[in-house]
């Protein structure tokens, strides 16, 4: 059982030293690649946990999806590194502080004689044969199956509207605006001109 | 063995350290946004210690939920980011005082 200690004594403190580098780093999108490292070292820490379906979403969605989406998101906005830097040293007592006072708080909070039984329970390991994707499978699907739809309809509208707020149109396009043709009104279009052959 | 205190020290460790972040880069929208995804991580990584501590696989249901409303969350802000640096040219959040809040 030391592997396992050794396990997660290593990845926690790759997952935090990476999440400090993703603060406090000044190129967006060398903050985007530590992301990616502290996003891999959690899903070591979720596999640890036997949550293994979850730990391979995160790295399939997360890095596979989102981090692609930020890193093209960085590298297409032509950012000046002067601006960005600048006021960082400013804000960095505070941040101090309040890591501080956060971690102080909340490491009291979760004291194992604060959690009764479940303090000083230990990790235990499921049979071999458990199916940890399939557990989540059967109650994904008759537990939360509206919740499920639920996400599904997000993540449409969510499509939807980032599509929309990007999408610009050309300035030349030529498509039928129907609204301004029915819009039309004779008068607009014909104008009778007096003829020469009346007597003026 | 690991206990339970230590997954959620973890989590609150990686929990201050992006709440620390936001404080910190006020002027750069783009680590703001991978902050908040850290903050969905540790409050995750507490859901998967819950579940697994307590053989309660709701735990990793919610966490399921979660990365969707997450996935969704960064498609939207990195399209905004995307239409407010069209129209103004910067992501510095001290320069967005448009509605002078």
């Amino acid at each position: 059982m030391i592997i396992e200690k050794l396990i997660f004594y290593v990845f926690s403190a790759l997952l935090i030293g990476s999440a400090t580098m993703v603060i406090v780093s000044r190129h967006s999108v060398r903050a985007a690649f530590f992301l990616i490292v502290s996003f891999c070292a959690s899903a070591v820490l979720w596999m640890l946990l036997e949550a293994e379906f979850l730990a391979l979403l995160l790295i399939f969605v997360y890095v596979g999806a989102v981090m692609t989406l930020f890193m093209f998101v960085v590298m297409m906005l032509n950012l000046d590194k002067e601006a960005v830097q600048e006021k960082f040293v400013r804000y960095l007592p505070f941040a101090v502080v309040i890591i501080a006072l956060m971690v102080a708080v909340l490491v009291f909070a979760v004291k194992p004689s604060h959690l009764g039984d479940l303090g000083h329970a230990m990790s235990t390991h499921q049979a071999a044969d458990y199916s940890n994707t399939k557990v989540l499978g059967m109650l994904l699907y008759t537990h939360y199956v509206y919740a499920f739809e639920l996400a599904a309809v997000i993540l449409l509208i969510a499509i939807v509207a980032s599509i929309g707020l990007t999408h610009r149109e050309k300035a030349n396009n030529k498509r039928q605006r129907i609204a301004s043709q029915l819009a039309a009104r004779k008068e607009d279009r014909l104008e009778i001109i007096s003829g020469m052959g009346e007597n003026e | 063995m690991i206990s339970l205190t230590d997954y959620l020290v973890v989590g609150a460790i990686l929990f201050s350290l992006s709440l620390a972040g936001m404080v910190m880069n006020r002027n750069n929208l783009i680590v703001l946004l991978m902050s908040v995804e850290l903050m969905l991580l540790a409050v995750n990584m507490n859901f998967i210690a819950f579940a697994s501590f307590l053989q309660d696989s709701a735990g990793q249901i919610f966490v399921f939920f979660i990365l969707a409303v997450a996935a969704a969350e960064t498609a939207l802000g990195l399209a905004i980011l995307i239409i407010l640096f069209r129209t103004r040219q910067s992501i510095n959040v001290t320069d967005l005082d448009a509605l002078k809040g």
